[in-house]
């Protein structure tokens, strides 16, 4: 009966029953046949169930059950949500089907849609509950103040289909824009801080995007193995080239050539030294390039500069004398450079011969700059606007004096109060509110590249699929493999469009907290879109480019465009004054402002001085400096750290080609001196250990009936400290307890989890019996 | 979680759930799949455990492995007869280390049983060889798939007796950037 155990047999039993639970919880990791898991699994089980309860004892044993009980559901519990949480994730199958026709580097850019359609999600939420809601719910109704109704010289037009597409008339009038807020400090029964909590999720929008991006970056870069790419080259080739989600015969066979190609290339870049005649041409016709490239992007940064001017001034003259092309033309002009110009990169790149890869990332760096100068561009004019509108406000509130003033016609002295006369706020005239113009500015814009990416879609896939497909019967050539052909999905060109999107949705979401919601949506309908076109009417890409290479490229894009765009909105913010009649800061001096305010009204005086104290320039400066310094100091470790690793990596082969040796060596001599009689005991052990395994060889040999060899059996015990073990990851969950549920991250482009390291390689590979070695297997 | 399923007891989809990477529904949509494949040798109740084993050729003519190039290797190193012959055990722990949430180490020793033709436990240069063969469809000429092995031997072996074993397979493997697929 377990009452009699002592205390250390006690601790000994504790100890195995936590190993046995430790096994049960890493069992799915070992590389062992099912049959020998599952024996395993029943066997601990029934240990543990049978010692447990032995464990705890007198009064503290019903707390050591009940603890080891809730233990038992809370591991039901967890793998139940895992499960659940397996099943939520959306559009799952969906993408298997891409993945299974077009590889993997296709089904990697819908992974990253649905990645930020989760990360829009989040963003909707935080505008949608903290900002949208309470307005709508808890805030003055519509027509109660002047910015929350439409003014009444364009009622009659408001509700106008036209007008509503443009983002004007009552959707200018809502939740959906700044300028409808109010900038009243508590409102409702809640006693809600509106203005604060505005200024608060356009900072927590930001500061959530870029602990995502940065989150996942590492993550990435954690995967990759911190790898010196070129030192593996063949092997890399031979053994992870092929896509083992292919399923489709047409994408095989693609696959299959791609990757003769790709070996043919490699063997004759290996064979060949490198070309030296012609290079001054080939250096030549890349400077070339580089300058007609350059030119390109001048000439597209001045025409939108042009064309911004020039809608200034129509808007100016009044929208209505002018075409409907005229009116829209910023945003025409722009969604065509960006569908033209990267062709002609394309054809561009054709002069300067490079490796296809690198002709790839130079491609994409130039669509880049290409999108960026756009932006920016964009951004200025809309700065000059910003600034003319600022200065009209002056004027208009002279105006609006002179207005008030009139009201009273003049019937009252100059120091005598009179009964405020009650005019509609439809009436009062009010200001330009540039805050609203430009979050209106950013969602036209935004609308109007969808409709461009969709109708693109539409016209340059599907329409050319069904003419390819129909007129390929009355056509003299053929042209599903001639000409047009069908197309290819662009994966490089579609992210980059996406990251675009996204950091226009980052740059106009303080001024319109309705562009997550619309984002949200496009995102939705973009999926669906595309996954049936994509279906539809393309074919899998001849050249195929794994998706991994250029991970983190696209993540690091995505960081620099969260930078630059969250840069003109902080610029706003700090230097325009907000605007003196509409939205939640009216009246202050900066929108900053609101803070300061706050600190003094809701919180203790001392919290107050503190804050003061701690933005103060003569300690923010030394802390900014100090962190500098630590990024040089981590930079620099870092890189010794990667110098030491190649180091131990050459010494690793010197040590073990010695080892390889030195074994030999000792298997000659022992041989020779032992005779035949060694050579069952020994040499075999030897021989199935001359590679280096981390093994140590004290493991118990075999008794064998060899007569009198009890002294060879000693010598064969000697530990040959072969190599040190393996080294166990950081991050190894042996200092998490029992039942530790392996959790798979599910997160862009690239997916792993992480459980402990593990190589028991000390069985057999059929039976999994620790006895023998395959070679010795024999079926039972 | 109430579904009535008479497929499993609750106990071996615990005891499943325990030893691979899957979840209860995926075991049961596993268990359909495996039935597909030969309804009239599989038993649709697993309760009391039967010995049912599926030949080589129907399991490599599903459509996930179908286009495989190393779809027989991959069905043999994980049949306990190393022919071939797939228990439901055997295919759910195939599926299991070929799923995407099974870790990098586990795939690598998979991928070393899979790549090792001859089953010596190195990867020799007639193993090598054959991988290629099998990945280029044999469009290769011999010279040009004697001087890839040579290379990737060269790279990859870190003792000098000029075939890979397990430890230099696994050093090369897992500083690739493509290997989880």
């Amino acid at each position: 009966k377990p009452e009699v155990l002592s205390p250390e047999e006690l601790e000994k039993l504790k100890e195995e029953v936590d190993e046995r639970k430790k096994l049960i919880s890493t069992l799915r990791g070992k590389p062992w046949p099912m049959r020998k898991k599952l024996l395993t699994l029943r066997e601990s089980h029934e240990f543990v169930e049978k010692y447990e309860g032995a464990l705890g004892k007198g009064k503290s044993r019903k707390l050591y059950a009940y603890k080891v009980m809730m233990l038992k559901k809370w591991m039901k519990f967890q793998r139940d949500f895992e499960n659940f949480k397996t099943a939520c994730v959306p559009w799952e199958m969906k993408i298997k089907e891409i993945e299974s026709h077009f590889g993997s580097s296709v089904a990697s850019y819908f992974i990253f849609l649905r990645w930020m359609y989760g990360i829009n999600m989040i963003l909707f939420g935080l505008t949608f509950g903290l900002v949208m809601v309470p307005e709508a719910l808890m805030g003055r109704p519509y027509g109660s103040m002047p910015r929350k109704t439409v003014p009444r010289a364009d009622e009659a037009n408001a509700m106008d289909f036209a007008v509503l597409w443009d983002f004007g008339g009552y959707a200018q009038y809502s939740v959906l824009f700044y300028g409808y807020y109010n900038s009243q400090r508590a409102i409702g029964w809640l006693k809600f801080r509106m203005p604060l909590s505005y200024f608060l999720v356009g900072v927590g929008t930001v500061a959530y995007s870029y602990m995502v991006v940065i989150r996942t970056m590492a993550r990435n870069a954690n995967e990759d193995g911190g790898g010196d790419n070129n030192s593996f080259n063949f092997s890399w080739k031979m053994f992870t080239s092929w896509d083992y989600l292919i399923g489709n015969p047409e994408t095989a066979d693609n696959k299959f050539a791609s990757i003769t190609t790709s070996f043919k290339e490699a063997i004759l870049e290996e064979q060949e030294s490198r070309k030296d005649d012609n290079i001054h041409l080939t250096r030549f016709l890349r400077v070339l390039a580089n300058f007609l490239v350059l030119c390109c992007l001048a000439g597209s940064g001045y025409l939108i500069y042009f064309v911004v001017r020039r809608s200034q001034k129509f808007a100016l003259e009044g929208l209505e004398s002018h075409s409907w092309w005229e009116r829209n033309e910023v945003n025409m002009v722009m969604s065509l450079l960006g569908m033209f110009c990267p062709m002609l990169f394309d054809v561009i790149s054709a002069l300067e011969n490079y490796h296809p890869r690198i002709a790839l990332q130079w491609q994409l760096g130039r669509i880049f700059a290409l999108f960026l100068g756009n932006l920016y561009t964009f951004i200025i004019a809309l700065m000059d606007e910003i600034n003319l509108k600022v200065n009209l406000e002056e004027v208009l509130k002279l105006n609006m004096t002179i207005w008030e003033a009139s009201l009273y016609n003049g019937t009252l002295g100059a120091n005598s109060t009179a009964p405020p006369i009650t005019v509609h706020p439809a009436d009062i005239p009010r200001g330009p509110c540039w805050e609203t113009m430009v979050g209106q500015e950013f969602v036209r814009l935004i609308v109007s590249d969808t409709m461009t990416t969709y109708i693109t879609l539409l016209i340059g896939d599907f329409l050319r699929a069904v003419l390819v497909r129909f007129l390929n019967y009355c056509w003299c050539w053929d042209l599903e493999a001639g000409f047009p052909s069908y197309s290819e999905f662009d994966v490089s060109g579609n992210v980059l469009g996406l990251i675009f999107n996204q950091g226009m949705i980052w740059m106009g979401a303080f001024y319109a907290p309705c562009l997550p919601a619309l984002n949200v949506l496009r995102l939705h309908v973009s999926m669906y879109l595309q996954c049936w076109a994509v279906m539809c009417c393309n074919v899998p890409q001849e050249r195929v480019f794994k998706a991994s290479g250029s991970n983190n490229f696209y993540m690091a894009m995505l960081l620099v465009i969260l930078f630059l765009s969250t840069l003109p909105a902080i610029y706003t913010i700090v230097t325009i004054p907000p605007s003196f009649d509409c939205g939640p800061f009216s009246g202050k001096s900066r929108m900053f402002d609101v803070i300061q305010e706050t600190l003094e009204s809701d919180f203790p005086a001392w919290f107050g001085k503190v804050f003061s104290y701690a933005s103060n320039p003569g300690l923010v400066l030394p802390f900014l400096l100090l962190m500098v310094l630590a990024i040089y100091y981590l930079q620099s470790t870092s890189k010794s750290y990667k110098q030491a690793n190649l180091e131990l990596k050459k010494k690793l082969q010197t040590v073990s080609r010695t080892i390889n040796k030195v074994l030999t060596l000792i298997q000659y001599l022992l041989y020779s001196l032992c005779g035949t009689l060694s050579e069952n005991l020994i040499c075999t052990k030897l021989c199935d250990h001359t590679s280096p395994l981390p093994l140590s060889l004290s493991k118990k040999i075999e008794k064998r009936r060899v007569g009198n060899t009890e002294h060879i059996k000693e010598r064969a015990t000697i530990k040959f400290p072969l190599l040190p073990p393996a080294p166990r990851p950081r991050g190894a969950t042996e200092s998490l307890g029992p039942y530790q549920v392996t959790s798979g991250n599910q997160h862009p482009v690239f997916r792993g989890s992480q459980t402990p390291r593990d190589t028991e390689y000390d069985c057999c590979h059929r039976c999994g019996n620790g006895k023998h070695f395959i070679d010795r297997h024999r079926p039972p | 979680m109430g579904n009535k399923q008479t497929i499993f007891t609750d106990e071996q989809l615990d005891a499943y759930q325990d030893c691979t990477f899957f979840t209860r529904k995926e075991i049961l949509r596993l268990h359909g799949r495996y039935h597909e494949l030969a309804p009239h040798l599989v038993p649709m109740d697993y309760t009391n455990e039967p010995d049912v084993t599926i030949p080589l050729a129907l399991i490599v003519s599903m459509p996930e492995l179908n286009e495989n190039p190393f779809r027989n290797r991959i069905v043999e190193s994980f049949s306990e007869d190393g022919a071939g012959n797939l228990s439901f055990n055997d295919f759910v722990d195939m599926f299991s280390v070929l799923s995407e949430t099974a870790p990098r180490e586990l795939k690598a020793i998979y991928a070393f049983k899979i790549y090792d033709f001859n089953v010596d436990n190195f990867l020799c240069k007639e193993d090598l060889e054959k991988t290629l063969n099998k990945l280029t469809r044999e469009e290769l000429s011999p010279e040009e798939v004697t001087l890839v092995c040579e290379k990737a031997i060269e790279e990859a072996d870190l003792d000098g007796d000029s075939k890979l074993s397990f430890a230099d397979f696994e050093n090369m493997i897992t500083r690739a950037p493509d290997f989880l697929r």
